[in-house]
C-alpha cells in the first residue's frame, strides 16, 4: 500500500474529546451554545413514535374487507382509549353485536379497505438524550443535538460490552499484570468503575454484577468467560446496546494480556476521580472503540490539551508500536527501520514489514499490518 | 412513481469520451472495498489487452476522511509510480485521454464500501415469491438483511419492530402471480408503511422501494407507499408460478443505487462525477465475470469471493445464474461468526497441531478486533485456512438452499421422494457435473502458496469426478465486470490471459471405501511422459501439469467409486494442467475426516505434503511437536 496506515489506540493524559449528542430522530435542544453541562443534564429530547397495531376488523366483524370504513365508530387520526370500542357490526336487527376494542391507548393510522386491516399507534414514547461528558456545548444543530467539549484523560479499549456509564475509577489491581479475580471485588467496588491488569475471571465478572460495579476495565477476558457472562456468543463485533449489568472495557484483546504500563499508570494516576466510560465496539463502517474519559478542569489541562486532527499520518523510525498479533502479541517497541521492499515472512508471503527493537532488547521483523502506533 | 429502464447495465453511453471503446487504449478501474480500494490499470499491447499494474490503499469511507475519492487518489497514486502515467489531476482522474497521452480512456468502479448494499425483502409467501425476491436482490449484487413474507412465522408487531430497525438502503416487494392474490400484497405492503423504515445513509429523504409483484395489486401498493417512499413499479418477479423474471427487479436496484443509496454515501457525488459509467455493486462486477466465464466454456461454473466480511457464493448451472451471500462469513471482520456458525469443533478439525481449543477461540477473537493483521507464522495461517474451509462450506450450503427450483410449481414425485420424505425441492447442483471451480477474494488471491487456494476450494466445496480449478489472479474480478459492461472484448482478453490463474484439474471420486485399499487406478499421458499409479482410499496424489497443457487421461476407479461414468466404470478423457497440476484426491466424497484427533492431524499433514501445500520444515516440527507432547 502507498502508505502505512495502522491507528493505534488512543492512551492521552490530555487532549480535548468532543462528543455530538444526536437524537435519534428531530426533536428539541435543550441548552445553549457556550453552556457549560453535568454529565448527566438533559440536553435535548424527542419523541419517538410509539408501538403499532395492526387489527384485521373485516375479520373480526365477519365482514368484506372493502366494508370495513362502513363499520369503523372512529376514523383516521382520531385519538382512542385502551378497550374503547373502535368498530361495531350489529346483524339481525340488533340482535348480534360483534365490536372490536382498542388494545391500547393511541391514534387510527391506517383503515385499509383491501386487507380489512386498521392501524393502531400507541402515543409517542418521550426519549432524553444527556450530555454523557461534563463540558461546554460548543455547537448546537437545531432539533438535531449537541456538541460538548471537555480537556480530558482519554484511554480507547480495544473491544468493550455494555453502553455509557459515569463512576468514580478505583484501582483494584496492584500491577498491570495481576488478575482481576473475584476476591478482589468488594463492597467498595460497588457504583465504580474498576480497573484490573492483565485478565478478568468469569467469577469476577459475575460478582461485579452483584455487587453493583458500573464497569470494568482491564487488559483481556477469556472468550469462553465472556460468552457464559453474555450469555450469548458475538459473531460480529458490533457491540454496546448489551443489557448485562455493567460496561467491561478491555484494553488488549482476549485471552490473559498484560495491560500496557503505561494504560496503567495512567488510569492509576486518577484514581477516585469521576470517569464516563462507554463499551459500544464496532469494528466495521464507521469504527467505534470502548472509551474511559475522565474530564479534566481547565486549570488541570494547563493549556497542554490539544484537539485530535486526523488519523495519524504513519510511521517513522522512532515511533512507539505495539506488536497485535502473534508471536510476539503485546511487545512494546519502537519503530527501527521501515524497509521499502516487501519480504518474506515465515508463511512465505511477501509483506510490507517494520522492524522492531522490542523493550528487551530484540529487534524482530513484523508485518506492518501487525503493529499499532501507540499515540502520545 | 416510474417504470424502471431496462437493461441499466449496459445503458452506459459517455458523454464525455468520444472514442469507441474499440479504439480505447489505456482504462483504469477501481473497487472500493470495505477496507481497501484497489485500482487496475489495463492496456492495449499489440491487438490485445492485457493488466498492466495495480494500486492499493485503505478505503475512505469512515471518519476521520468521509470522502472515498481520497482512497481511489491514493491508489490510483500507486499505479501513477509505478507506470509513470500520468493519470491524476486536481478535479480527479484525468479523463478522456489528453492529447498529450495524459489520462485514461476509460475509468469505472465497483462499490462496497461501508457495507454494499444492504437490502430487505419481502414477498408473500417465504419460499415462492418472498425466495424470488431474495433471489433477484442477491442477484443485483445486495446483502439481503432480512426476508418478510406472510408465512415467516413472526407476528405483525414483531415485523414491524424488525423493519424498524434494520434500516436497510432499499426495500423489494415482490408478492402474487399476475391476477392472484392482492389481499396479501396490500397487507405486506401496510406492514411497511406502518413500521415507517428509515434509510441507512443520509438523513431526509425518501427510502427507495421496488415494487415487483402482482400488477394488479399496483394501485393498492401506490396508495399507501407512493407519498413517503421512492416507490418504483417493474414488472412481476412471478408473474405465474411457473416463471421467475428477476431482470427487470434486479435492474430497478441498480438504478436505484446509483440514484439514492450512492448517492448518499461520503465522497460518491464526486466520484460518480469522475465517470459516466454507473458504479457497480463489487457482487455484481465479481458476478458477471462468473458468469462469462460460464458461457464462454460453455460448461457449469461455481465461483466463490471469499472476502474479510462476506462470502459471495456463484454458480452458473445448466443456464441457470444464482448468486447468495453469506453476510456475515468472512475472513477478517466476520471471522468469528464462521466460528459462531461453524462451531469451534468444525474448525478444529481442519487445523493438523495440537492446541487447546480455547487459545484457537482467543486468537480468532483477536483477529475480529484487530481484522487488518495478517498471520506472521505458519501455525496462525493454518488456523486462518481451517476457518476459511468452514466459510467456504457454510457458504455453499446457504448457497445450496437458493440454487433450486421454483417452489410451488407442481410436479410428480418420483417414489423415492415420497418414501424418504425428501423436501419438496433440493437444490439442481450436482458436484459432479460442475465442470470449472473458481474463487476470489483476499485469501484466495494472496494465499502465499497457489496449492493452498487448491485444497481450501476442495475442501469447502467437495467437487466430485473431473474439475477444473481456477482462482483470481490478484483480485481483478470486479474490475473486469465493470470494464465488461463498456468493452466486453477487452475485459475477455484481460480474464483469460491475466486474470484466471489455472490451478489444474481435481480429480475426486465419489464414493466411500469402507475398509480402505486401492481407490483409483490412473495413466497420465503428456509430452512423451507416462506416469501410471495406483491411489489408495484417504489419500491425495499430484501429478505436475503445467498450465497451457493437456494430458490424455485414463481412470479406472475401484468398484464402489465413480469417476462420472457411474461406480467402478472406468474413464477415458482429456485434462488441462494447471500451477498446481493433476489433483487425484482419493479422500471419499463425502469427504471423511478421522474422528481420533490424533489420526486426523496425522492425516491432514500427509494430504497438506501431498498437496506441498507448506514449506517442507513445518511437517517435521509440528510432528516432532506432537511426539514431544505426547498426542
Amino acid at each position: 500500500m502507498a502508505h502505512a496506515y495502522t491507528p493505534g489506540l488512543k492512551v492521552k493524559r490530555f487532549t480535548v474529546v468532543s462528543k455530538t449528542r444526536r437524537l435519534p430522530i428531530l426533536g428539541e435542544v435543550l441548552v445553549k451554545e457556550g453552556e457549560t453541562v453535568t454529565h448527566d443534564r438533559v440536553v435535548a429530547k424527542t419523541q419517538v413514535p410509539g408501538e403499532i397495531h395492526l387489527i384485521n376488523v373485516a375479520n373480526a366483524l365477519g365482514v368484506d374487507p372493502e366494508e370495513t370504513s362502513m363499520f369503523m365508530l372512529k376514523r383516521l387520526k382520531e385519538p382512542v382509549a385502551k378497550d374503547e370500542v373502535i368498530a361495531k357490526r350489529s346483524s339481525f336487527f340488533g340482535l348480534f353485536k360483534s365490536f372490536v376494542r382498542a388494545p391500547a391507548d393511541g391514534t387510527i393510522e391506517l383503515i385499509s379497505d383491501v386487507t380489512g386491516q386498521i392501524a393502531l399507534r400507541e402515543p409517542y414514547v418521550p426519549v432524553e438524550m444527556t450530555a454523557y461528558i461534563p463540558g461546554k456545548v460548543v455547537g448546537v444543530m437545531p432539533r438535531e443535538g449537541v456538541t460538548i467539549r471537555t480537556p480530558a484523560a482519554l484511554v480507547q479499549g480495544i473491544f468493550g460490552v455494555g453502553g455509557e456509564a459515569h463512576a468514580g475509577l478505583k484501582m483494584v489491581a496492584k500491577s498491570p499484570d495481576e488478575v482481576l479475580g473475584p476476591e478482589m471485588i468488594d463492597s467498595s467496588c460497588s457504583g465504580k468503575v474498576i480497573v484490573g491488569g492483565s485478565l478478568v475471571t468469569g467469577e469476577a465478572l459475575a460478582k461485579a454484577v452483584k455487587t453493583g460495579v458500573k464497569g470494568i476495565v482491564v487488559g483481556g477476558v477469556e472468550d469462553e468467560d465472556l460468552i457464559k457472562f453474555l450469555g450469548y456468543e458475538v459473531g460480529v463485533a458490533i457491540t454496546g446496546q448489551e443489557d448485562i449489568g455493567l460496561t467491561l472495557i478491555v484494553t488488549e484483546g482476549f485471552g490473559k494480556m498484560k495491560m500496557p504500563q503505561r494504560t496503567f499508570d495512567l488510569l492509576k494516576s486518577f484514581d477516585g476521580r469521576e470517569a464516563s466510560i462507554n463499551g459500544a465496539t464496532q469494528i466495521r463502517a464507521g469504527v467505534i472503540r470502548p472509551e474511559i474519559i475522565v474530564a479534566l478542569a481547565e486549570a488541570e489541562a494547563r493549556g497542554q490539551a490539544e484537539e485530535e486532527e486526523e488519523a495519524s499520518g504513519g510511521m517513522a523510525p522512532g515511533t512507539p508500536v505495539r506488536v497485535i498479533r502473534d508471536p510476539y502479541f503485546g511487545a512494546i517497541g519502537q519503530v527501527a527501520g521501515l524497509p521499502v521492499e516487501l519480504q518474506k515472512v515465515e508463511t512465505e508471503s511477501d509483506v510490507r514489514v517494520v522492524q522492531v527493537e522490542l523493550e528487551d532488547g530484540r529487534r524482530v521483523v513484523v508485518p506492518r499490518a501487525n503493529v499499532e502506533i501507540i499515540e502520545e | 412513481m416510474r417504470l424502471a429502464k431496462s437493461r441499466c447495465e449496459e445503458r452506459i453511453v459517455s458523454q464525455r469520451q468520444t472514442k469507441k471503446p474499440e479504439e480505447f487504449e489505456i482504462m483504469l478501474m477501481t473497487d472500493v472495498g470495505s477496507t481497501t480500494t484497489k485500482a487496475r490499470l489495463f492496456r492495449k499491447k499489440g491487438n490485445e489487452y492485457r493488466f498492466v499494474s495495480s494500486g492499493e490503499a485503505p478505503t475512505t469511507v469512515e471518519a476521520p476522511f468521509e470522502d472515498v475519492t481520497r482512497g481511489v487518489r491514493n491508489a490510483v497514486r500507486e499505479v501513477e509510480e509505478l507506470t509513470g502515467l500520468h493519470l491524476l489531476e486536481e478535479a480527479g482522474i484525468v479523463w478522456p485521454r489528453k492529447a498529450n497521452g495524459e489520462g485514461v480512456d476509460l475509468y469505472a468502479t465497483t462499490s462496497s464500501a461501508g457495507g454494499g448494499l444492504q437490502m430487505m425483502v419481502a414477498g408473500v409467501v417465504m419460499t415462492m415469491t418472498a425466495e424470488s425476491a431474495e433471489r433477484a436482490a442477491l442477484g443485483a449484487g445486495a446483502i439481503v438483511m432480512d426476508i418478510i413474507a406472510i408465512d415467516d412465522g413472526r407476528m405483525p408487531h414483531q415485523k414491524i419492530e424488525r423493519i424498524r430497525t434494520l434500516r436497510p438502503d432499499m426495500i423489494l416487494i415482490a408478492g402474487g402471480t399476475d391476477g392472484g392474490t392482492i389481499t396479501h400484497v396490500a397487507e405486506i405492503t401496510e406492514l411497511i408503511a406502518a413500521a415507517e423504515p428509515k434509510a441507512r445513509l443520509g438523513i431526509g429523504y425518501d427510502l427507495p422501494i421496488v415494487y415487483a409483484g402482482n400488477k394488479d395489486a399496483r394501485t393498492a401498493v401506490s396508495k399507501t407507499l407512493a407519498s413517503d417512499f421512492a416507490l418504483r413499479i417493474v414488472d412481476n418477479i412471478r408473474p405465474v408460478l411457473e416463471l421467475e423474471n428477476t431482470e427487470p427487479a434486479r435492474d430497478a436496484i441498480h438504478e436505484l443505487f446509483m440514484e439514492h443509496v450512492m448517492s448518499h454515501a461520503p465522497g460518491y457525488d464526486k466520484l460518480m462525477k469522475w465517470t459516466d459509467v454507473a458504479i457497480m455493486p463489487t457482487p455484481a462486477g465479481e458476478g458477471r465475470m462468473f458468469r462469462t466465464l460460464a458461457e464462454l466454456r460453455k460448461v457449469n461454473v461455481i465461483g466463490v469471493g471469499l472476502g474479510g466480511a462476506t462470502t459471495n457464493v456463484y454458480s452458473m448451472y445448466d443456464g441457470k445464474f444464482v448468486r447468495t451471500v453469506s453476510a456475515n462469513l468472512g475472513m477478517s471482520y466476520s471471522i468469528c461468526n464462521v466460528l459462531k456458525e461453524a462451531t469451534i469443533g468444525n474448525i478444529m478439525r481442519w487445523v493438523p497441531f495440537d492446541i487447546e481449543p480455547a487459545l484457537v477461540r482467543n486468537r480468532l477473537r483477536n483477529k475480529m478486533i484487530r481484522p487488518t493483521t495478517i498471520p506472521q507464522t505458519i501455525e496462525e495461517l493454518l488456523v486462518e485456512h481451517a476457518v476459511a474451509r468452514e466459510a467456504l462450506r457454510l457458504g455453499f450450503s446457504h448457497h445450496k438452499q437458493l440454487a433450486r427450483g421454483l417452489m410451488g410449481v407442481q410436479r410428480v414425485k418420483t417414489m423415492g421422494e415420497i418414501f424418504e420424505q425428501k423436501a419438496e425441492v433440493e437444490t439442481y447442483i450436482d458436484m459432479m457435473h460442475v465442470d470449472f471451480l473458481a474463487g476470489t477474494g483476499g485469501l484466495l488471491s494472496h494465499a502465499p502458496r497457489r496449492a493452498q487456494s487448491a485444497l481450501l476450494l476442495m475442501d469447502g466445496f467437495q467437487p466430485e469426478g473431473l474439475t477444473k480449478l481456477a482462482q483470481d489472479s490478484v483480485f481483478m474480478m470486479p474490475h473486469l465486470g465493470v470494464l465488461s459492461t463498456v468493452h466486453p472484448k477487452a475485459a475477455l482478453e484481460v480474464f483469460e490471459k491475466d486474470c484466471l490463474v489455472r490451478l489444474g484439474t481435481c480429480i475426486a471420486p465419489r464414493g466411500v471405501l469402507g475398509k480402505g485399499g486401492n481407490a483409483l487406478s490412473f495413466k497420465v499421458e503428456a509430452d512423451n511422459r507416462i506416469v501410471e499409479e495406483n491411489v489408495s482410499f484417504g489419500s491425495i496424489r499430484v501429478v505436475p501439469l503445467e498450465s497451457e497443457m493437456t494430458a490424455k487421461l485414463v481412470l479406472s476407479p475401484a468398484k464402489d467409486l465413480d469417476v462420472g461414468r457411474g461406480p467402478g466404470h472406468g474413464l477415458e478423457t482429456t485434462v488441462e494442467g494447471g500451477v498446481v497440476g493433476l489433483i487425484f484426491d482419493c479422500r471419499g466424497r463425502p469427504l471423511s475426516i478421522p474422528e481420533d484427533s490424533a489420526v486426523r492431524r496425522q492425516k491432514l499433514l500427509e494430504w497438506f505434503q501431498a498437496m506441498n501445500l507448506y514449506p517442507e520444515p513445518v511437517y517435521e516440527r509440528i510432528r516432532s511437536a506432537q511426539v514431544s507432547g505426547g498426542s
